[in-house]
């Protein structure tokens, strides 16, 4: 008998139309093509085109469809008709529920428009919603930078002008030794994966420094299973070994950074521990072959790098390299004495800090690019050390994050790796100077714009939000004593001090994509009562009025009183614009858009366009036109195309001029969202060769970014190894200078404020009884669920739908505990229960979980019987939003001191086997939500 | 693997409607009972409707059972298009054999035809179910010599038993079924007896270092599943019985299929008035039935998948 | 015919890498979202919203880890279909649903006529066969056959949709029955496995080891960064006498 086989449709086209777009799914922002099919989305892949993910797409954005058509969304806009928290939503109009909102915010803008906290969570127009802060007037502006990685942000912004998340790349193509500091997955999700599997193809060596070996780091090369929190004692010894064994780019240290620059050191004087300046203000090196003091800027001088000198007022000075030289050349850095804290042995530390030299010295990349620096000389040849590092939330959610990222910084300064072929490179708009230049702007008054945008980058005490009584201006306190470098806001104090009227009460709670009663707050039993507790006197609630925009039925909604329904991501008009979150690669500036490739089928509107529509009823400056006119009728993409933040500067680079010709600058073209899509719906600038590297000092690139409005000079950027600004702040803690640090905080500051990094133990809810809380705990992203995001999309879900507890099996041997038991994670704040998983690659004083997949029963369209809801935990029930009480009652917030991002991963707990009877159901449990009117029906595609 | 209730019936249903039917044939050729129609009805009645119960059974596992006649065509390579064609064919030497019993032979030597035809083809239908799963070299338990030769012994131990009781039903003497139901019986349990200890000896061979390759570095664990709720692999192929309630459950088989059934058999050669003969028979009936689903569901219920080796590690 | 063609023209296959694979689930996403529109579908789900969510996934990835204490490791693990070369899943179909193609050795299930029996699914060694419970028959990789050659795409897409979405690289598709095509070359290379070999299905697709762990620095790095440099003074002081010395422009 014959061998049948059946006729198949080899060709069967996948789509009617393929339109292209901007993902969505995380923040990564591929490229993808929607290939459409009989008016619906048939599937999605990556745009090869794209300079992001050139034609990959992950785990996430291939799922994208059920997210699309996910019955968890939203369907039209509502109010609240039941009490806060019972879900119980009526429908209304756009037109009611704008002009509700509309009586809200103009009521308290005529009144005292700071009492509006307009907080944004994952959001990607940020150059929008701080517009619109700045207008309507209230400094209480945040996005989720400050719970998110602030740390790295500020620290690489305030060190070298650039930073880790995305700001910045390795020279994936020439690296010869990548180091990657506590990653599980990063923004740059799907570029990392590109770029490890590039590496490890050609051999290059991989490092993962993670607490944790999964994922990223199941690939590396070698795995350092360092114990939370104390990244910067390995770094610090890597600075001692690479010190000891003189293995230090002295060169690229003078010409770079402020290594040579001479500091104060005058104990009692106001200005110990500053840079000795002369009267320009410029500050001074010693100039051996004169053996003199010189402008510190001189390209002519031969500065010392060590020494003690005389100013001419006879008071020392020493540079700073000596200073910082000193510090990690002491024993407390020394691998024999961080071996134990770090759990990483001195002899791997060793041999790390001789590998990374190797890499350094001994395997130097040239490239035949020629290129002149500022001070106009030319060079022949680009040569750079190729060993690159990229660090993220490992490193920032702790609350000694901002210090140990300088520290990181300050190892690649130190080998001179920044910013040359084979090291870490500046994405455009970086770099920018340093320390950043922009302030954050005070409150006006009743409705008055902000001068400036709320959110800048203070570099010294006066630049703080704080009362003459040192009392904090801003309601989540950030740029007050609490935080003063708080250069994103703390969007996780937000409630509580809201509901605490600490430092004041506000009106309106004005958010946006966060799920902030649940995944992205600490401590949501006291959240969750924070955002219904009421005034015993009025009998209204304590947060009088919340307005909230999500597309989803999240937790949030249940908690707020108006409700703007979004639409998903591809049905809107969106801007990844240079103004904002850079997706530039180190070799070519790039920009995109989002455009609707789907109409909604819900009554359901582009949050941006509902915000534009909001300032134009409200009357705000700039979103109207003189006759009280509606500046943006066309809503977002008008706004998009025609908003000029300065002259000729606006949402989008490419395409500007009226004929569409200009980059950067230009005036609106109208035709500029039509030839964004016409691109694959983003643009790429490349830059010359010879702009591309040493971009902190190159004449051609910085020229080239004043014009494109990217910095405001084009003089070159120094990178602070000493950081002045905080040393400013320490010396207002030591009782100079006219603003000066109340007394409860005097102790903090001047230990913290050290203008040189170091490292210090992590704050820990569980303080005083660490002796009992011996497991650090912390999270993990998983790669194919974007926080609370996963679980609206039926295919993620169903890939993870609970989580377990990661414990080091020898371990838990140990401790009785097997596979598959449920034990209680305890700390002060209290218990969750959870069933724990056993793993040999974790470090054993380590336990972990996947970060959000625990969901509240009823939200998200979920079955109240989901295992999100009775098997799936989240750690954040037991981080506290507060650390313990100090001396004088006061309560810092579980924050890095300097920056005020959030310490999610300060946690320490106990682990407990739970009773027989305990098995099978996780704890705490809380009232299942009512699921608020939804889109319903979902079908496969 | 899962024990599938539907699958559980086909296979004893069908084995003892055709260890039924083989005896049945064996006495109308040598005419061990007498032409008693109403005998031949019921006999062959509940032998065929036990055959058919459990092919209806079988199709019920099945996704698109209105697509079940597709199952005969490969014959060449699928012991379960074999086994259907096998099963429909032996519906005609049956009925031939039926028919020619109960309304008297419509050609000459039918009876005895149908009845010969029949024995050949309802072995090789009980030999080819036993043989879907004995032909699957993916589940050890299985792929064993003894599997295919129990199916075939144990339906017509079970069809021995039913016979015993049919013939003491109708007032005829049931010892000579009863000596071949002790007979199979015991062969059945020394049969099954090896096959039980053949596959707890049987060395494991597939191993989880060999499923992912990757032995080279250590011992294999699985460390988090594709997906945390269990999909149709893991339902179909991830059924385990703990070892403790197998024994039990081997034990149980044991006392209901063999024990007490050739307990049953021994007393009915003893000359018992023919009430008691009915009652005994038709508790031995009773226990075979229950013994034999036992037996069944544990032979799905302790048979271990390889591709488990991807979910669980360890060996198999 | 569930008979299994004597040879196939080519041996159309995949080549995963377990060095360089993250476990980041895009293959498995991307190719349910290919297929649930395409040759497959429907690829239903089950409960989707709630207590038991599961559904018809034609790869899915496993994370293992392997070996004790330091030297072990964590290996993530993508599976599907191997279309193997004489597998048993085809002949013991028994409608002749079950087949492998003569031209390019893929194996296939052919959804008009298969009738939902399973008993593939117990021939298969490796956990591939998906039963679609709602749609009632047998489902597998199809090695996406409705892309791989479809006209209606640029030549580059060709690919199944797994492969085009993997972000690390770690999947390569081609003719593992021409020993000079990329896919053997690189399976020779890097001495690329089958599973189960002892089962004799003789997979096509082929796994790629993860490599040994890079220690190439260490190994060629002179010794230089280990002694402290002479001198005398503490350690402070010999480094500053260094970097005076070294440093002089
Ligand atoms: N324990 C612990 N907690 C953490 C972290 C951790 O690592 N561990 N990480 C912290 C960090 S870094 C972050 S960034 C936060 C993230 O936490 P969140 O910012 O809360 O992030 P999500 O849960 O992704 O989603 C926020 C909301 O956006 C909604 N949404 C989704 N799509 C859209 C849309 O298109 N439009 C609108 N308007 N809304 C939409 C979702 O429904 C959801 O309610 O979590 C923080 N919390
Ligand atoms: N798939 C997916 N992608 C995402 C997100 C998502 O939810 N899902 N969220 C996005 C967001 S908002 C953010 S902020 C980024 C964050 O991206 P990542 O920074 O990758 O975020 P985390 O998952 O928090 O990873 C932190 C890692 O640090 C490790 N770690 C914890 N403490 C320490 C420590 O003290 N030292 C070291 N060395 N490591 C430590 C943890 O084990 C973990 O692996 O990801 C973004 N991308
Ligand atoms: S990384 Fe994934 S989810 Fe994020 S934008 Fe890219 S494709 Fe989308
Ligand atoms: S897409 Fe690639 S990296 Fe991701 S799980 Fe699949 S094979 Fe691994
Ligand atoms: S992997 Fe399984 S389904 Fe695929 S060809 Fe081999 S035996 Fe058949
Ligand atoms: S389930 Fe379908 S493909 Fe599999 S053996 Fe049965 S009929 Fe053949
Ligand atoms: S080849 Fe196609 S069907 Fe097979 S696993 Fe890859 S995407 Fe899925
Ligand atoms: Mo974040």
């Amino acid at each position: 008998m014959g061998h049948h086989e059946p006729d198949i449709a080899l060709s069967e086209p996948s789509a009617d139309e393929i339109k292209t777009t901007t993902c969505y799914m995380c923040a990564c922002r591929c490229g993808i093509r929607v290939h459409l099919k009989d008016g619906r989305v048939r599937y999605i892949d990556g745009n090869r085109d794209h300079p992001v993910n050139k034609g990959v797409l992950c785990g996430k954005g291939s799922a994208g469809i059920m997210t699309h058509y996910s019955p968890a969304r939203l369907r039209a806009p509502m109010k609240r008709v039941g009490p806060r928290g019972s879900g119980e939503f009526q429908e209304i109009t756009w037109d009611e529920a704008l002009e509700t909102a509309t009586g809200w915010l103009r009521d308290v803008r005529a009144r005292d428009p700071g009492k509006l906290a307009f907080f944004t969570g994952r959001d990607q127009s940020q150059a929008l919603t701080g517009w619109f802060a700045q207008q309507y007037g209230t400094p209480n502006f945040a996005a989720h930078g400050g719970f998110c990685s602030v740390n790295m942000a500020a620290a690489g912004l305030y060190t070298f002008g650039g930073s880790f998340w995305e700001f910045g790349e390795p020279d994936w193509e020439h690296t010869k030794y990548f180091m990657l500091f506590g990653v599980a997955e990063d923004h740059a999700s799907n570029p990392l994966k590109m770029a490890l599997g590039k590496l490890k193809e050609k051999g290059v060596k991989v490092v993962a420094i993670n607490p944790i070996r999964t994922g990223y780091g199941a690939i590396a090369d070698e795995w350092i299973g360092i114990r939370p929190g104390t990244d910067g004692l390995f770094v610090g010894s890597l600075i001692h070994e690479l010190m000891r064994a003189q293995k230090i780019d002295l060169e690229y240290l003078v010409r770079f950074t402020n290594a040579h620059w001479l500091v104060i050191d005058d104990p009692k004087a106001a200005d110990d521990g500053l840079f000795a300046r002369d009267e320009a203000g410029q500050p001074l090196a010693f100039d051996k072959t004169t053996a003199a003091l010189a402008d510190a800027a001189r390209t002519d001088i031969s500065p010392a790098l060590v020494g003690t000198f005389k100013l001419p007022d006879g008071r020392s000075v020493r540079p700073s390299f000596a200073l910082i030289a000193e510090r990690f050349l002491t024993d407390e850095y020394n691998p024999d004495k961080v071996a134990v804290a770090t759990a990483v042995p001195a002899g791997t530390i060793r041999r790390i800090a001789r590998e990374l030299a190797h890499a350094a010295f001994e395997q130097e990349v040239t490239l035949d690019i020629p290129w002149t620096d500022t001070a106009g000389r030319r060079h022949e040849k680009t040569t750079g050390r190729p060993v690159s590092m990229h660090a993220m939330r490992g490193i920032s959610a702790h609350s000694n994050g901002f210090q140990t990222c300088r520290m990181l910084h300050l190892l690649q300064i130190l080998l001179g790796s920044i910013d040359c072929p084979g090291g870490f490179r500046y994405k455009a708009p970086f770099p920018r100077p340093t320390p950043p230049p922009n302030k954050p702007a005070r409150a006006v008054g009743p409705n008055a714009p902000l001068k400036g945008a709320p959110l800048g980058f203070p570099q010294g005490p006066e630049d703080l939000l704080v009362d003459a009584g040192g009392k904090p201006q801003r309601i989540d306190k950030a740029y007050s004593w609490d935080a003063p470098l708080a250069a994103h806001g703390l969007m996780h104090m937000v409630i509580t001090n809201a509901a605490t009227a600490d430092p004041y009460p506000v009106d309106v709670l004005f958010m946006y994509m966060a799920n902030m009663s649940w995944n992205s707050s600490m401590n949501i039993p006291a959240v969750l009562r924070h955002l219904t507790a009421k005034d015993e006197k009025t009998g209204e609630y304590k947060i009088p009025k919340i307005i909230y925009s999500d597309a989803y039925s999240s937790e949030m909604v249940a908690y707020a009183d108006l409700i703007l329904p979004d639409t998903t991501y591809l049905e809107r008009w969106d801007c990844i614009s240079l103004l904002d979150r850079p997706i530039s690669g180190a070799d070519a500036p790039a920009d995109a858009i989002r455009q609707p490739v789907v109409a909604p089928d819900r009554d359901v509107r582009g949050f941006q366009t509902v915000l534009l529509d909001l300032g134009a009823r409200l009357g705000l400056p700039g979103f109207v036109n003189d006759n009280g006119t509606p500046r943006y009728p066309g809503g977002y993409p008008d706004y998009i195309v025609h908003h000029e933040r300065s002259p000729g500067i606006g949402s989008l680079a490419g395409f500007r001029g009226e004929d569409g010709k200009s980059y950067g600058r230009g005036a609106p073209n109208e035709k500029q969202l039509d030839s964004y899509i016409a691109g694959g719906c983003f643009h790429e600038h490349r830059l010359a060769p010879e702009q591309r590297y040493y971009k902190h000092a190159n004449k051609a690139y910085l020229d080239w970014a004043k014009d494109a409005g990217f910095i405001g000079a084009s003089a070159p950027i120094t990178f602070q190894l000493y950081l002045e600004p905080l040393q400013k702040f320490r010396q207002a803690a030591r009782g100079h200078g006219p603003v000066q640090a109340p007394a409860t905080h005097r102790a903090r500051i001047d230990k913290y404020f050290d203008p040189i990094p170091f490292w210090y133990a992590p704050f820990d809810n569980a303080a005083n009884e660490t002796e009992s809380f011996t497991f650090s705990a912390i999270t993990q992203r998983p790669m194919h669920m974007y926080h609370s995001w996963g679980s609206h999309n039926s295919w993620l879900r169903q890939i993870t739908a609970e989580n377990c507890l990661y414990m080091n099996r020898e371990r838990a041997r140990k401790l009785g505990i097997a596979d598959g038991d449920w034990v209680w994670i305890k700390n002060p704040l209290g218990r969750v229960k959870g069933r724990v998983r056993l793993m040999e690659g974790v470090n054993p004083d380590t336990v972990w979980t996947w970060n959000a997949i625990g969901r509240r029963a009823g939200a998200a369209a979920l079955d109240p019987d989901a295992p999100e809801a009775t098997r799936g935990f989240l750690l954040n029930h037991l981080i506290n939003e507060l650390l313990p009480e100090r001396e004088g009652g006061y309560r810092f917030s579980n924050s890095d001191p300097i920056t005020g991002q959030a310490a999610w991963y300060d946690l320490r707990v106990s682990i407990e086997k739970a009773a027989p009877d305990e098995q099978g159901e996780t704890w705490p449990q809380f009232v299942p939500l009512k699921a608020p009117s939804l889109a319903g029906a979902e079908a496969a595609p | 693997m899962h024990p599938a209730y539907s699958v559980i019936v086909f296979t004893t249903a069908s084995g003892a409607g055709y260890g039924l039917l083989i005896w049945l044939a064996v006495a109308a050729a040598l005419n061990l009972v007498p032409r008693d129609p109403a005998l031949g009805f019921v006999g062959l009645g509940v032998a065929l409707a036990l055959i058919t119960i459990g092919l209806l059974a079988s199709t019920l596992h099945l996704g698109r059972p209105e697509r079940a006649w597709r199952a005969l065509s490969q014959w060449k390579s699928s012991w379960l298009s074999r086994e259907g064609i096998a099963a429909i064919v032996t519906y005609l030497p049956a009925g031939a054999l039926g028919l020619g019993w109960v309304f008297g032979e419509f050609v000459p030597g039918q009876i005895a035809t149908g009845a010969w035809l029949s024995v050949p083809c309802a072995l090789i239908t009980v030999w080819c179910t036993g043989m879907i799963y004995a032909s699957l070299p993916t589940i050890r338990a299985w792929d064993q010599p003894l599997v295919a030769p129990v199916y075939v012994v144990l339906a017509l131990a079970t069809g021995g038993v039913l016979l015993s009781l049919l013939l003491a039903a109708f007032g005829y003497d049931p010892r000579w079924a009863a000596i071949l139901s002790v007979v199979t019986l015991a062969l059945g349990w020394f049969l099954k007896a090896r096959y039980w200890l053949a596959i707890d000896t049987a060395p494991k061979t597939h191993t989880a270092e060999a499923a992912t390759g990757l032995g080279r570095f250590g011992t294999v664990r699985p460390l988090d599943p594709p997906h945390t709720q269990p999909n149709f692999v893991m339902r179909e192929m991830g059924y385990q019985v703990a070892r403790r309630h197998a024994e039990k459950l081997r034990r149980l088989s044991v006392l209901l299929l063999f024990v007490l059934p050739i307990g049953a058999g021994l007393l009915l050669l003893l000359d018992l008035p023919s009430p008691f003969q009915i009652a005994i028979a038709s508790l031995a009936a009773l226990s075979a039935a229950a013994g034999v689903l036992t037996e069944r569901w544990l032979f799905f219920a302790e048979a271990e998948h390889v591709a488990m080796l991807y979910y669980r590690g360890g060996v198999a | 015919m569930t008979s299994l063609p004597e040879t196939t023209s080519k041996k159309l296959g995949l080549v995963i890498d377990l060095d360089t694979c993250v476990g980041c689930q895009a293959c498995a996403t991307s190719c349910k979202e290919w297929n649930a529109g395409g040759y497959s579908a429907p690829l239903t789900d089950q409960d989707t919203r709630g207590s038991d969510p599961h559904g018809t996934w034609l790869n899915r990835v496993h994370s293992y880890e392997v070996g004790d204490g330091p030297d072990s490791r964590t290996v993530h693990f993508p599976r599907s279909c191997l279309h193997c070369e004489t597998p048993a899943c085809v002949t013991v179909c028994p409608t002749g649903a079950s087949y492998k193609r003569a031209s390019d050795g893929i194996v296939l299930v052919n959804p008009d006529t298969c009738i939902g029996c399973k008993l593939c699914s117990w021939a298969c060694p490796y956990g591939a066969r998906e039963y679609d419970t709602d749609d009632g028959v047998m489902k597998k990789c199809t090695l996406c056959v409705d892309r791989i050659y479809n006209e209606s795409f640029a030549p580059e897409d060709r690919v199944p949709a797994c492969v085009r979405a993997c972000p690390t690289g770690a999947r390569h598709f081609g003719d593992l029955g021409d020993p000079g095509s990329a896919v053997s070359l690189l399976v020779k290379e890097r001495e690329g496995f089958d599973l189960l070999p002892g089962m004799g299905f003789k997979p096509v697709n082929k796994y790629l080891p993860p490599r040994d762990r890079r220690d190439l620095t260490t190994a060629s790095a002179p010794r230089a960064a280990e002694r402290t440099v002479a001198g005398s003074g503490s350690l402070a002081d010999r480094f500053f006498a260094w970097a005076d010395k070294t440093l002089a422009r």
